[in-house]
């Protein structure tokens, strides 16, 4: 009976360090090193894919406009603050095209937003695939990340005519479009990885976030100009202003699209590939530290 | 018990203590005192720790299937989720040959996704390639026999239903480590029968299944060992028939019946620490 006994309430009477380097034992639950784990991540592609297809899908699936609602709320949410800002408040002094101005940079700062607030749901919302199933963790905030993309370039649909109708004539610097946003994706993925895992640490990250990001949307220049409002303040609040990522993209997207811009500061596309760069390789490396704890309660 | 073909341990629990840590009746809860602590770093008062496994040690062969059984509270589910990955040990320590996969009752899968959604995610998720999918996605179905239930979302399934898609999807791939958690105790007999006969087959593929249950007929039918679990420790560990009916014995209140059943089964089961001195 000796394999039998081996279970025992003491140790087992086998030699475990010989056993576990014989054939090869990992220790249950370990992380693996950052690129082996980035490449189990890239196996996982279509599961994010499908996954994040399936998500963008169910969020609108109790109502009766189902998907339609994924064009309605980013065009009621561009009405809404044309009406205050634009007519009410009246913030439009030296923009030229305010409409298409607004526009842009709502839904561009909203892919940021969502990003965030999805991300520090990735791992709560989804307990129980992290309870049957295992996979890079990575997956979750990756996901919620595609989410907010799709939404974004359906925006997009609506955002072009509105662009047309305000008076733009499409130009071939539209195509910077697409640059701006492969950035904007690459820093909103490193965040999001980043609030993932502080989300699965404190659950309370839901409950501070939606005012973290309210400040950040009013600091971002979504509903003003920075350089007409940094024209006449000091140095350092001009830098933030100008460096701050939440308006680089959203500067950079309407330079591409608007004929007359507001100046574009020195450096923007520099501070849109930095930010990227360090969003993204911080935010997953933060992420994965974390992984043996996540989805542990 | 037979010797295990060739001896490949797959699971090895060495000397492992879980813990779970928990705020007792009279911990400080609330904001002032949560945010006092993370500035002092200090651990919460009033937290306490339940033990939940106490030193247990036990290796899995390729090729069996082991029964946990033990009444509630034991530390089966504890120790299962430890063997996934999922919960750290507090001493001691877990080594597995592959990813154990672990298949329990309370986890849901994407509740708000229609039943065929949640097979090709599930599936995707284990690693299957969307060409695999396409392959197994019929048998699922089969095998899940939930018929029409398919194309509608989970949280209209009863319990039952619940279980027997995510036993499905899960049972697909042949895991290294398979571990189910009373997954089948939801299944109708029919059900039960093909599940049992399914974890027949991925033994026979050379994995290892631990199986949790309360269903004595369930461990003595589809496991060749069970490990007998009381309060955090090992009562008994050896082969299935002999260790079922100890447990059976032990819980006549008469404690006499596990040394009797000990003796019946002659070398087969050995009695490592009595219940009552636990």
């Amino acid at each position: 009976m000796t394999d039998v006994q081996a279970g025992s309430a003491q140790r087992p009477e086998v030699d475990v360090s010989r056993l576990v380097a014989q054939y090869g034992l990992k220790r249950a639950g370990a992380r693996p090193n950052i690129v082996d784990y980035t490449r189990q991540l890239w196996g996982r592609r279509h599961f994010m894919g499908e996954f994040s297809r399936a998500n963008s899908a169910v969020g609108y699936s109790r109502s009766t406009l189902g998907q339609a609602w994924q064009v309605l709320t980013p065009l009621l949410n561009a009405t809404v603050y044309y009406l205050i800002f634009g007519v009410l408040i009246g913030t439009k002094r030296g923009v030229h095209n305010y409409i298409a101005f607004l526009v842009i940079g709502i839904f561009i700062f909203t892919f940021t937003q969502s990003s965030m607030i999805d991300g520090a749901r990735a791992i709560s919302s989804n307990l129980g695939l992290t309870r049957v199933l295992h996979f890079p963790r990575a997956v979750l905030p990756v996901s919620s990340t595609l989410v907010a993309l799709r939404q974004l370039l359906i925006s997009l649909i609506v955002l072009i005519p509105i662009v047309l109708i305000t008076g733009e004539r499409p130009r071939l610097s539209w195509l910077l479009l697409v640059p701006v946003i492969a950035l904007q994706a690459l820093f909103c993925l490193g965040i999001a990885c980043a609030i993932a895992r502080i989300g699965a640490k404190v659950p309370d990250t839901s409950q501070i976030l939606p005012f973290v990001m309210r400040t950040w949307l009013y600091a971002s220049g979504v509903f003003y100009s920075i350089s007409a409002f940094t024209k006449h303040r000091g140095h350092l609040v001009k830098m933030l202003l100008q460096i701050n990522p939440g308006g680089v993209y959203v500067e950079l997207a309407r330079n591409a699209l608007l004929k007359s811009p507001p100046p574009l500061p020195h450096y923007e596309w520099l501070y849109a590939v930095g930010w990227a760069l360090v969003a993204l390789i911080g935010g997953y490396a933060f992420f994965w530290q974390a992984e043996e704890q996540y989805g542990r309660v | 018990m037979s010797e295990p073909m060739e001896h490949v341990p797959t699971v090895i629990v060495d000397n492992v203590h879980l813990t779970y840590k928990v705020a007792g009746r009279h911990a400080r809860r609330g904001g002032p005192a949560a945010l006092r602590r993370m500035v002092t770093r200090e651990q919460r008062p009033g937290m306490r720790e339940i033990k939940a496994v106490r030193g247990v040690s036990l290796v899995a062969w390729r090729g069996e299937a082991i029964g946990l059984i033990g009444p509630n509270g034991s530390g089966k589910s504890t120790l299962l989720r430890a063997i996934a990955g999922l919960m750290p040990p507090e001493q001691g320590a877990i080594y597995t040959l592959g990813q154990p996969s672990l298949l329990g009752v309370a986890a849901a899968l994407m509740n708000d996704m229609t039943g065929d959604r949640n097979i090709v995610l599930g599936c995707l998720a284990m690693g299957m390639t969307p060409a695999e999918v396409r392959e197994h996605y019929d048998a699922i179905c089969e095998f899940a026999g939930i018929g029409d239930f398919i194309a509608l979302p989970m949280n209209t399934y009863s319990s039952g239903m619940a279980a027997r898609l995510r036993f499905a999807i899960a049972a697909t791939k042949s895991h290294d480590v398979l571990l189910i958690d009373e997954a089948l105790a939801t299944g109708d007999a029919e059900f039960r029968r093909r599940s049992e006969g399914r974890i027949r087959e991925l033994r026979a593929q050379a994995g290892t299944v631990f199986l949790v249950s309360h269903s004595l007929g369930v461990v003595r039918e589809t496991c060749q060992r069970a490990i007998w679990l009381e309060k955090g420790i090992i009562v008994a560990d050896g082969e299935a028939e002999a260790v079922v009916d100890a447990y059976e014995a032990r819980h006549d209140p008469d404690a006499l019946a596990v040394r009797l059943a000990a003796a019946k089964a002659g070398g087969k089961m050995r009695v490592v620490d009595e219940p009552s001195a636990i």
